[in-house]
This record gives C-alpha cells, sequence and structure tokens, in this order.
C-alpha cells in the first residue's frame, strides 16, 4: 500500500485516494477542429511510462482535492507531489 | 526432439530416469533470421511454433530477456474460456479453446487442459440480466454458455455458499468447456515443438533498441547480446509492450498495471470446477498440485513493479471467504504481481503496426493466457502474410480511430 503525500492534507495511506491517470493531458480547444487521429491521441494514448511518471490523484476520502504527482512506475517511490495548475518540479522530474 | 508416450515414460521409469535430454537448445543468437519475436512467453513462443510449421518459415528466433514463461505466463491464474459477449471476441477466443483441446496431442507435451467449467457468479439484478445476456449473445455465435439458478450453481459447486453473504448469489453463467491448464507446461511446450522444428530460444537477451532502414522499414534489433538483424519482427511483450514499441516511435493506447495473484497451501481435492466473481471480486479453482489458485485485481495506478498493494490481494480473500466459508482457516503460501497491458475497449490489438515489418501482439490485460494458442495461431499468420487473419482483422490499432472499438470491460471479469 503507497504513502501518498496529498500538497493539502499531508500523507495519508492509499485507500484514501483514487488514481486520475496520466496528468497534463489538454483538452483540445476546439475538438470539431482537430483531426481524428488527434482526437484519439487525446482519448486514447497515454505515455505509459517506465520511469518517471506525472500523474493525477483525488483525495476523495479526505479533502476531495485533486492533485499531481511524480513517481517512478519502476519503484512506485513518490518523488514529488504538486498541486494543479502548476509546472512538475524539475529536480524530481530528472531522477531516476 | 524425444517424443513422449506411455511406453517412454515406463521405460525412463524402470532405468533410473536416465538419458532425458534437454527438452530444447540453449541456443546463441545468429546474426540474422527471417523472423524474430520479442517475447518469450506463450503468446511469443506459441507464434514461433506456428510461422515454423504452419508457414514454413526456416528461421526464426525468440528472444526473451528473461527466461522463458518469466512473465504473465508463469503468473496468471491459468483459466481458460471464451464467453464473450461480442462477436468478434468470442471468434478468437472461441478459436484458442478450440486449439487448447488438441494442444497436448499436436505439442505430445501434457499441458494439463482440464475442462472443469467456469462459473461466473451473478450477485445482483444488474449482474443476473448481464449475464443472461451474455449467455445468449454465446449461444448465437455457437459459444457453449448456461444461465444456472443459484441452487444449480450450488450443485455444480458444492462448497459455494449461495445465501449467508451480503451480496447472495442470484445464479450463475456456466461455460462447460471452460477450465484450467498447466501455465509453466504450456510455455516448456511451445518451446520444446517449435525447437524441434528449428526455432532459436535465446533467453537472457533483452531488446534494447529497433534498427530501421532508409525506408523506415524494420532490419533487425539491438540487444543485450549483440545485434540481430530480420526483416520482420513480432512483438508480443505484454507489459512491456509500450516500452519495445517506443523504440520504433509507435505510440500505443497501453496502459500497465499490477495485476496480483496468490496460492494457498497445497490440499486434497476439493475444489471441483473454477468460480469468477466480478461484482465481489475473486476467482478461484484449484491445481492439480493441491494449491487454491486465487486471482485479486489490479492496482489502481500504472505500475511497471510486478508487485501490488497487499489491500488489494485481501478484498479478494474476504470475498473468497464469503463465498467459500470452509477457506476461512486456509494460510496463504505465496503471493505475486504481473504487469497487464489495457487497452481502452479491454480487447487486445493483434495486427500490423505503422512501421513496416514490426507486427504487435498486445492489450491481453488481465486475460491473455485463456488466447494463447489462438492468438498465437493468428499472430504468426499476419506475420507470415503481412496480413491479418480473418480472426483478428478486427483487432486493429485502428479501430481506436475509427471508432470500431470491441468493448468487452464487462466481460473482462477482471476489476480494473
Amino acid at each position: 500500500m503507497l504513502l501518498i503525500e496529498c500538497p493539502y492534507c499531508g500523507e495519508r495511506p492509499e485507500p484514501e485516494f483514487v488514481y486520475g491517470g496520466q496528468a497534463h493531458v489538454a483538452r483540445p480547444r476546439e475538438p470539431s477542429g482537430v483531426s481524428a487521429q488527434q482526437w484519439t491521441n487525446y482519448l486514447y494514448l497515454r505515455d505509459n511510462t517506465r520511469g518517471v511518471h506525472a500523474e493525477r490523484w483525488r483525495h476523495t476520502h479526505g479533502c476531495g482535492r485533486f492533485f499531481n504527482a511524480l513517481r517512478d512506475t519502476t519503484s512506485d517511490q513518490f518523488l514529488a507531489t504538486y498541486r494543479v495548475g502548476e509546472a512538475p518540479p524539475a529536480a524530481a522530474r530528472g531522477l531516476r | 526432439m524425444q517424443r513422449f508416450s506411455g511406453l517412454s515414460l515406463l521405460r525412463r521409469g524402470l532405468t533410473g530416469q536416465r538419458g532425458w535430454q534437454p527438452q530444447w537448445r540453449r541456443a546463441e543468437p545468429k546474426p540474422a533470421y527471417d523472423a524474430l519475436i520479442v517475447g518469450g512467453g506463450g503468446h511469443g513462443l506459441g507464434t514461433a511454433y506456428y510461422l515454423a510449421r504452419e508457414h514454413g518459415l526456416a528461421h526464426v528466433a525468440v528472444l526473451e530477456k528473461g527466461w522463458i514463461g518469466s512473465g504473465n505466463t508463469g503468473r496468471n491464474t491459468t483459466i481458460i474460456r471464451s464467453n464473450y459477449l461480442f462477436p468478434e471476441s468470442a471468434a478468437l477466443y472461441d478459436h484458442a479453446v478450440k486449439l487448447w483441446e488438441g494442444l497436448s496431442q499436436a505439442l505430445n507435451y501434457n499441458v494439463m487442459f482440464s475442462q472443469r467449467g467456469v462459473l461466473m457468479l451473478a450477485h445482483t439484478v444488474h449482474d443476473s440480466q448481464v449475464a443472461k445476456r451474455h449467455v445468449h449473445a454465446n449461444r448465437a455465435a455457437g459459444v457453449d454458455n448456461e444461465w444456472l439458478t443459484a441452487q444449480q450453481a450450488k450443485a455444480f459447486c458444492p462448497l459455494l455458499n449461495i445465501g449467508d453473504i451480503r451480496y447472495p448469489v442470484l445464479g450463475a453463467a456456466l461455460q462447460r468447456r471452460g477450465g484450467t491448464a498447466r501455465h509453466d507446461a504450456v510455455a516448456w511446450g511451445y518451446a520444446r515443438a517449435a525447437d524441434a522444428l528449428g526455432v532459436d530460444i535465446i533467453e537472457n537477451c533483452e531488446v534494447t533498441g529497433i534498427r530501421r532502414d532508409a525506408a523506415g522499414a524494420v532490419e533487425g534489433v539491438e540487444t543485450t547480446r549483440g545485434t540481430i538483424r530480420a526483416p520482420r519482427i513480432g512483438v508480443a511483450a505484454a507489459g512491456h509492450t509500450s516500452v519495445i514499441l517506443r523504440m520504433a516511435d509507435v505510440e500505443l493506447p497501453l496502459e500497465s498495471y499490477p495485476l496480483q495473484a496468490l496460492v494457498s497451501e497445497p490440499v486434497k481435492p476439493v475444489f471441483p470446477c473454477v468460480v469468477m466473481s466480478n461484482t465481489i471480486h475473486a476467482y478461484i479453482s484449484q491445481s492439480d498440485k493441491g494449491e487454491l489458485v486465487i486471482g485479486a485485481g489490479t492496482d489502481a495506478y500504472t505500475s511497471y513493479t510486478q508487485r501490488g498493494g497487499p489491500h488489494i490481494t485481501s478484498h479478494a480473500l474476504e470475498a473468497i471467504c464469503e463465498l467459500f466459508p470452509m477457506f476461512r482457516r486456509m494460510r496463504m503460501l505465496r503471493c505475486w504481481g504481473g504487469i497487464v497491458d489495457v487497452t481502452p475497449d479491454r480487447s487486445p490489438i493483434i495486427g500490423r503496426t505503422p512501421v513496416p515489418g514490426l507486427y504487435v501482439n498486445c492489450g491481453w490485460g488481465t486475460g491473455g493466457f485463456k488466447a494463447t494458442p489462438g492468438s498465437a495461431h493468428v499472430f504468426a499468420w499476419t506475420i507470415a502474410r503481412d496480413e491479418p487473419h480473418p480472426l483478428n482483422a478486427p483487432f486493429t490499432l485502428e479501430r481506436f480511430r475509427d471508432g470500431n472499438l470491441i468493448d468487452e470491460a464487462a466481460a473482462a471479469a477482471v476489476a480494473h
């Protein structure tokens, strides 16, 4: 079970959270203007990174807020958590 | 290849089990092959076998980064069934069941395929309706599946507790042709038969790059054991498919999750069939060795660690203890995780990629073992002829762009 640091509430056990998939996936501003392939990429293509992965979590059974995290998918270790709207911390991003 | 028979077993038994030969060669990589298969699990080894046997490719190699069968082939709960909802899936999975039925004879290797029946429980009105829809769809497609009342389900599996639980069993769908097989024997049997046809099985050989020519077509791979050239490369790398395909700049709609399973201490034969419950999430069978083999769900997050959270396995065990109170004092012996590659529609991708000469067989998610022979058979066809077999033609990568999803989320049985 993971111990996850909510940027608002501090460290809490994993069952309090819901995983929200890859972070920073931007919805096309004009869906009718993009090609079928671009829309497919938005809907279905994910990085599925083996290494440091930026992802969303929601502290559902806590403050209820979404936040982002950097986690190493080869060890499940969290390198950083940060608030929605913030850029991923550069120092943690390079870690492997 | 030394053929196995009752007589050969008897003769070796009377002479102290001496004279057995290794079942496949420890091959060294050659500089070039007609085709390479990346991934030495059941799907990859089977593909190499069918390429050599049915399509006459003389020079085929299987590249495995660890040892064969060390990935999901050796980590799954060995359940085999074909009761999927949509005609495309039912046809593909039933093709596999039909091959399973003759596999031990075809390979001259006992894969211990046992058609003991797969019982899928319904605990709610919605479950019952969905299960009946599956039963009718399967029967219309020529796949056996039948609806049992709760009492009939209990008669089929007497250990089942149908009433005294939070979500009582309202009925069940039973596929009698479903069952289990011995997972390691599938890898070993295909490896032995492929080796006998000249396929090189190269273990401890991790692919680190894919080489392409000026036109973009594949011309070989870089590995930890040197460069190997081949005009055709088939990837059957399960949870690591995204990593391999990215070496050729191909992006796939896959996410890799840990999926856990566990076994109990071995006991005498007590459990007659396979039981699965989608709603309270557990599935269970008993191996011929006597262990209860129990499947849990996937973890919530993507990972490549081959381990998952203990709260996932304890959730599965709580469901098992409710459904089968007599197992409450059983001790669990081992638990482990495998990395499963899940597609958005829970159906596999089997076919060509945008890169000429590069083929992919992935996205089997939580249920690839059951499809092993069928998947390998149609994938070999696809690689040999550079066009899909009619059975895997709908399972393209392009279906996500074109909106032709085969949405089997309800039939996949593992909650994710």
